[in-house]
């Protein structure tokens, strides 16, 4: 099968649409918009190849029966004074056109098979990430570093909500992306952390259902570096549509060394927890944490939706002492039977503690108080 | 009650081969017992009544399951959250796709059956009337519950028509199970309806017609009504098997248990497969009686039609994990999927090379039947030969919960599913009202139907394939272009449907063209042989059939 | 064969009461479970279509008693009833596809087994077993001591075997006009058929009190009671079906040549009766 097809293929089926579609004001463009990406690794552009056979030969057949169709109905017009025939039957064009849609199917069969077995050969990887989907956030652990983030939409709610223009990669965009080193092979294992998910990034041509409770396999290897932007591609709730993927694909040195760098800060955050936060600093990340983690639900404004999600701002909870405890417990652990997650495992002592802050000084909750990741810890630990 | 039995008619009906004037006659003696006053709909056993209920019934539903597609079109017309929030779309998209295949389609084809069935094969009624009307008031009902869930506390069914577990157990809102017990209404309707239908067919036809001389539509009917009652128990069950989860703490989906939510895929797919050639099956009886009609020359290959519509039901049993291609399968299990899937394509494809046969060479014309006929052919194909490229597993990879699908399944659904039953409404209205429908609302109807749908669906090939994945109230920037066409297709489409609804209204009050008994020049069949309208009651006696002359298998 | 006349039976009130009160049941129950206050509206509806049910038999029996129904309407019922059972037998078997595939697929797969295998890095501690003792996350549940097949299984399957048999005998009893003696069998099949379902009862009370088996503990209880629950809910069905054609039987409604109504009955318990031995051997044996 040839690896890619020729440049002018790939364009043919756009001029289908051409006829039908004035380009209307067309505005920035990540791919090529009409067609499925030939995408960047060898499993991705043998799928695109697989996938341009078959449009083809669809393609010719519809152009056949369609043809017989219309040429029929124009030339077999009642109004032009056409006679029925009386013919009913006639075992031999039946034969052939079962027969040979069967043959076609085979041909079709055969390429599709090698690139189904190449897809599910997951053995001798260099190295492997366990993707976890939660609702709605990817979390990358790299199985032989110590290492792992998680992945969350990056595009202001303002965009969305439309107060401010969109940016080029509108609902695309994450806070850290998922940094692979070109040249290897990847293998991938997903699972989930609450519902179904589904882990897709069309250039990789990679896409699997995250489930919970069992890990499904998957590979890559990535010739090209770049950015390879997917998306969530299961149901899995509200925020389906805004969990999505980015894949940054740097050369192996690279690769080492943001590794080195996100493990020395994993580090000295850790090291850091003890160092009293101002009010400031706590407020300035509290209120990225509180963007990202707890804005889908409690609102940007702390306004929430009663009555499935509590308005924080003026709560008395969030803003009285005698609550104070109840608030850390419930961001710790969640409330179980209400969605309410806990984020004791999700979030960083040090943002928890940030968040828990901002909540507590926000929208005009000026209760002064400020929340240190020391006392986190320690919640956590009297916990055990 | 029941006490006032009707005499047991001996009264003499004229058993000519014009059964015509003859059933007009005895509409009057047979009815000391018919219901009537306020209760007479509620009561009915009458076939025509309860055919033409569950069409009206259908026809609501298809209006409510399309305004709740316009919310979903109007939210994506531009990118940005514009009219909806997240929670409330989902609950759209579910509720449409939900309304449109269980209370649109399935209650549309039943009612044609109910209608024409007893008529093709010259039955006085259907097999088990009481039992009939049970079937048909439990719908309304079953739909009254589903869609007061979304009026409920957290909101009604969110998780998708195919609502996959965990997302609809352990995530779902509290109306779930609210939703569990419809779905258990409108299984019970639907298994009771096939069970009906199968001893009709098999037990009241005329004497004389034997089963290889039965119309193709009762041919289909006969199998779509076996494929219900395999399948549509499985689907009970596993909703069953939900209800535990949510209620009863069982953990069938449940890792942690021991269970598995891919199991809930398989359950539901082992119905939900089935399910969309339920939908398409009749259809297929539909064009075939339409196209010889108005193509003026039998039916091409009818042997192979029957044969072809009995390979596609058997081999939907084992095709269903087509659905499942990403889910994890293994490799043997993804491998035998996609074999088994490719080879629907073959007797599908035998079914529209003999519909091409027919035309070739007929003396064509072009009333409206014919017209959403060969629509139908030529969308329909376009719809399947989607499929077929997403039954290469690999290539499904890229396909799969984007719009590619969502563009798949509506061009079999709708230019498909619908134009077959729209193309039914105009082919029969004749036989049901006694007057022709419009001309000139049923030529507009149809012309904006084709643009309005071909402008809606067609460009979701084209976002599905740059990577727009389905179910999303929000979308990335490059497939603005498509979505806008898209929706103003979906709303353009939708308007037209209102011309539909004048062609029907005008038609039931009797405004129109007068139809003779056989409005349509070249059609054939006992249906045919009846006054325009039927009267309340045929075939009290068995009409004359005979094979060699009436049979659509005669040689 | 000919009949010149078709017979169309009159309608009746009983279809559409019967919608009333089945959607009684479903809005009683979605309401009991949702905010546990639909109790009374679901006994109400249970109770309307039980009462539903036995009105628009003996319409059915009044109207073939009056020999309104000819050989047709006959073969109506008959394919009516086959095909009914023909959807029951689907309805389980989703639930035995349930087990096999849970058994066969879904616990080796969280042991580590088989083309998913890497799933075990999620339940390091886990073994798979059947029955399955301890669940993947040992917090669901774990059980005390499974089922023994060879004590009150056994029995019970002697049991409703038999009484497919007695109840053939009371058939062939009622073909020869014995009419005495058919309904003498008749009765030893319910009494079989009760005392099955004692016995079931017995054997659920030890499970779900001495082994911890309940539908909480995990995979092995849900599969055990959804399978056995809905056979025994269906027996029950059955024996009642039985006692009334026992009834009918007393009263003389049948002749050996018209009575479908105990044919009916008889598939149907035919029909839970081979449900039975699969479960035997699948639920309990295998
Ligand atoms: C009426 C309903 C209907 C019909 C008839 C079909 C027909 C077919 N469908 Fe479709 N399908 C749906 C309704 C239907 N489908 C729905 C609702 C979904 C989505 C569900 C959801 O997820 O919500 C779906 C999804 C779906 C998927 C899953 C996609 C995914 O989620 O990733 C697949 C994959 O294999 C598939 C395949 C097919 C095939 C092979 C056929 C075949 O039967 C088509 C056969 C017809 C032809 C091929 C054309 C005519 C033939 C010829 C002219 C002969 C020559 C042809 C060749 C040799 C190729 N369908
Ligand atoms: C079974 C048949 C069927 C039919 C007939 C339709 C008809 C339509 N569908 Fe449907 N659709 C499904 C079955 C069907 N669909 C299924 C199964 C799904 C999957 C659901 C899921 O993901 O779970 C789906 C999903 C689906 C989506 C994807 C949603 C998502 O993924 O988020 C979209 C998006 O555009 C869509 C659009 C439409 C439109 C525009 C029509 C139109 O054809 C509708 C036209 C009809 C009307 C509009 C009503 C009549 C008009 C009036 C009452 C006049 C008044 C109207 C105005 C105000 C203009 N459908
Ligand atoms: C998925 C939705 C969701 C997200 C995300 C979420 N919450 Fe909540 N939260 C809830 C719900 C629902 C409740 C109410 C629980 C109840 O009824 O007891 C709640 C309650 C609370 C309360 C207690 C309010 C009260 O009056 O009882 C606090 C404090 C809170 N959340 C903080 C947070 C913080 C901090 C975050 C992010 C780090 C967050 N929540 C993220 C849904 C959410
Ligand atoms: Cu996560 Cu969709
Ligand atoms: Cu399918």
């Amino acid at each position: 099968m040839p690896a890619c097809l020729p440049k002018v293929w790939r364009l043919l089926p756009a001029g289908f649409l051409l006829i039908a579609l004035p380009v209307a004001g067309s505005q920035v463009n990540t791919s090529s918009g009409w067609n499925m990406p030939p995408g960047v690794t060898g499993i991705s552009q043998n799928i695109f190849s697989l996938h341009m056979i078959i449009f083809w030969i669809c393609v010719v057949i519809a152009l056949v029966v369609f043809g017989v169709i219309f040429w029929s109905l124009f030339a077999y017009r009642k109004s032009k004074g056409a006679k029925a025939a009386h013919f009913h039957e006639n075992t031999l064009v039946e034969v052939i056109w079962t027969a040979l849609p069967l043959i076609i199917l085979v041909a079709m069969a055969v390429p599709a098979t090698a690139t189904l077995k190449q897809l599910y050969d997951t053995s001798e990887a260099d190295m492997d990430i366990l993707v976890t989907g939660h609702q709605w956030r990817w979390h990358y652990q790299y199985m032989e570093e110590d290492l792992s983030f998680f992945s969350n939409l990056a595009t202001p709610r303002s965009q969305i909500e439309g107060q401010e223009d969109k940016g080029d990669f509108y609902l695309l965009e994450v806070d850290q992306p998922l940094v692979v080193p070109t040249g290897q092979k990847i293998r991938f294992l997903f699972t989930s952390n609450d519902v179904i998910h589904s882990w897709w990034v069309p250039d990789l041509g990679i896409k699997k259902d995250t489930l919970p409770g069992f890990i499904n396999e998957s590979w890559t290897r990535i010739e090209e570096e770049g950015t390879y932007r997917g998306q969530c591609a299961e149901l899995c709730g509200r925020n389906h549509a805004f969990m999505p993927i980015e894949v940054k694909a740097v050369s192996p040195e690279a690769y080492q060394s943001w590794v080195e760098e996100r493990k020395a800060a994993a580090a000295s955050e850790a090291a850091n927890v003890d160092r009293e936060r101002s009010l400031d600093e706590l407020m300035q990340r509290g209120e990225e944490v509180y963007t990202t983690y707890c804005a889908a639900c409690h609102q940007e404004d702390g306004g929430g939706m009663p009555p499935a999600f509590p308005a924080l701002k003026g709560n008395a909870l969030v803003q009285e002492e005698s609550g104070r405890q109840q608030h850390l417990e419930t961001v710790l652990h969640g409330r179980s039977g209400t969605p309410m997650p806990a984020y004791s495992d999700t979030l960083s002592l040090a943002d928890i503690a940030a968040v828990i802050t901002y909540e507590r000084n926000a929208w005009g909750n000026n209760s002064g108080d400020r929340v240190q990741p020391a006392e986190i810890r320690e919640l956590l630990d009297s916990d055990d | 009650m029941s006490s006032t039995l009707p005499p047991h008619s001996d009264k003499q009906q004229a058993l000519s081969d014009s059964a015509a004037g003859g059933a007009a006659a005895s509409a009057a003696d047979h009815h000391q017992s018919a219901p009537s006053g306020p209760l007479r709909w509620l009561l009915t056993t009458n076939h025509k009544e309860i055919g033409s209920l569950y069409l009206l019934f259908s026809l609501l539903m298809f209006f409510i399951g399309g305004v709740l597609a316009l919310v979903v079109r109007a939210e994506l017309f531009q990118p940005g959250l514009m009219f909806v929030q997240p929670e409330f779309f989902n609950q759209m998209t579910t509720m449409h796709g939900l309304i449109m295949v269980f209370g649109a389609i399935m209650p549309a084809f039943v009612g044609l059956a109910n209608w024409m069935l007893p008529l093709q094969i010259g039955a006085p009624d259907m097999a088990l009337p009481r039992l009939n009307n049970f079937s048909f008031w439990l719908l309304p009902v079953a739909f009254t519950l589903l869609l007061s869930t979304l009026f409920m506390e957290g909101g009604g069914p969110n998780f998708g028509w195919t609502f996959y577990a965990p997302l609809s157990t352990t995530y779902a809102p509290p109306s779930t199970s609210f939703f569990i017990l419809a779905m258990h209404l409108a299984g019970i309707s639907s298994i009771l309806g096939a069970i009906n239908i199968i001893a009709t067919i098999l037990n009241l036809r005329t004497p004389g017609m034997r089963l290889m001389d039965m119309p193709l539509f009762v041919w289909t009917w006969l199998i779509t009504a076996f494929l219900l009652i395999a399948v549509m128990p499985v689907l009970a069950g596993v909703v069953t098997m939900m209800l535990l989860d949510i209620n009863f703490g069982t953990s069938f989906f449940d890792a942690a248990g021991g269970g598995d939510p891919v199991l809930f895929q398989h359950l539901f797919w082992f119905f939900g497969h089935p399910e969309v050639y339920i939908m398409i099956l009749p259809a297929f009886g539909i064009i075939s009686a339409i196209v010889p009609t108005f193509a003026r020359k039998r039916l091409f290959g009818y042997a192979s039609m029957v044969y072809a519509t009995a390979s596609i039901a058997l081999l939907s049993f084992v095709v269903w994990a087509h659905h499942m291609f990403t889910v994890g399968l293994p490799l043997v299990a993804e491998l035998f999927f996609m074999y088994t899937t490719m080879l629907i394509a073959v007797p599908t494809g035998v079914k529209v090379f003999n519909w091409m046969a027919t035309l070739f060479r007929g003396s064509i014309s072009f009333e409206l039947p014919m017209l959403f006929a060969l629509a139908f052919i030529v969308q329909f194909t376009i719809g399947g030969l989607s499929g077929v490229m997403l039954a290469i597993s690999p290539a499904d990879f890229q396909y799969h919960d984007t719009y590619f699908v969502v563009a798949h399944f509506h061009y079999v659904l709708v230019p498909g599913a619908v134009f077959a039953i729209l193309a039914a409404a105009y082919y029969w209205l004749p036989k049901w009202t006694g007057v022709y429908p419009s001309e000139k609302l049923g030529q507009a109807h149809f012309w904006l139907s084709v643009i309005g749908v071909n402008l809606t669906f067609f460009p979701m090939h084209f976002s599905g394939l740059a990577g727009m994945p389905r179910r999303i109230p929000d979308y990335a920037l490059q497939f603005a272009d498509f979505n806008l066409l898209s929706s103003i297709g979906g709303f353009l489409f939708g308007t037209s449907q209102l011309l539909f609804l004048a062609v029907v209204i005008l038609c039931m009050r009797k405004k129109g063209k007068k139809a003779p008994a056989n409005p349509w020049e070249g059609a054939e069949g006992l249906e045919w042989q009846l006054p325009s309208p039927a009267p309340l009651h045929t075939f009290d006696t068995p009409p004359e059939f005979i094979p060699e002359r009436d049979s659509p298998s005669r040689s | 064969m000919s009949t010149s006349h078709y017979y169309v039976p009159a309608s009746s009130k009983w279809p559409i009461l019967a919608v009333v009160f089945l959607g009684f049941l479903a809005l009683g129950a979605g309401w009991q479970l949702t905010e546990g206050k639909g109790l009374l509206l679901l006994l109400i509806g249970v109770l309307g279509v039980a009462w539903v049910m036995f009105g628009w038999f003996a319409d059915v029996v009044r109207e073939s008693l009056a020999g309104l129904y000819d050989a047709q309407m006959d073969r109506s019922f008959r394919q009516g009833m086959a095909w009914f059972i023909f959807s029951e037998v689907m309805f389980f078997a989703a639930f035995f596809g349930t087990l096999f595939y849970i058994r066969v697929f879904a616990l080796p797969w969280l042991d580590g087994e088989g083309a998913k295998g890497v799933t075990a890095l999620l339940w390091p501690d886990f073994t798979a077993s059947w029955p399955l003792m301890s669940t993947p996350d040992p917090s669901v549940a774990s059980i005390e001591g499974q089922v023994n097949p060879w004590t009150l299984p056994l029995i019970n399957t002697l049991l409703l075997v038999t009484s497919s048999i007695t109840l053939t005998f009371s058939h062939h009893a009622l073909k020869a006009q014995k009419a005495a003696a058919a309904s003498r069998w008749m009765l030893l099949t319910l009494i079989l058929g009760g005392v099955f379902l004692v016995i079931q009862g017995v054997e659920y009370v030890h499970a779900w009190t001495e082994l911890g088996l309940t539908l909480q503990a995990g995979i092995y209880g849900a599969t055990f009671f959804l399978l056995t629950g809905f056979h025994g809910l269906h027996v029950s069905i059955g024996l009642l079906v039985l006692v009334v054609l026992w009834l009918r039987q007393l009263r003389g409604h049948f002749t050996p040549e018209q009575h479908f109504g105990f044919e009916a009955g008889a598939w149907y318990w035919h029909f839970v009766d081979v449900v039975w031995v699969g479960l035997f051997l699948f639920v309990y044996v295998f």
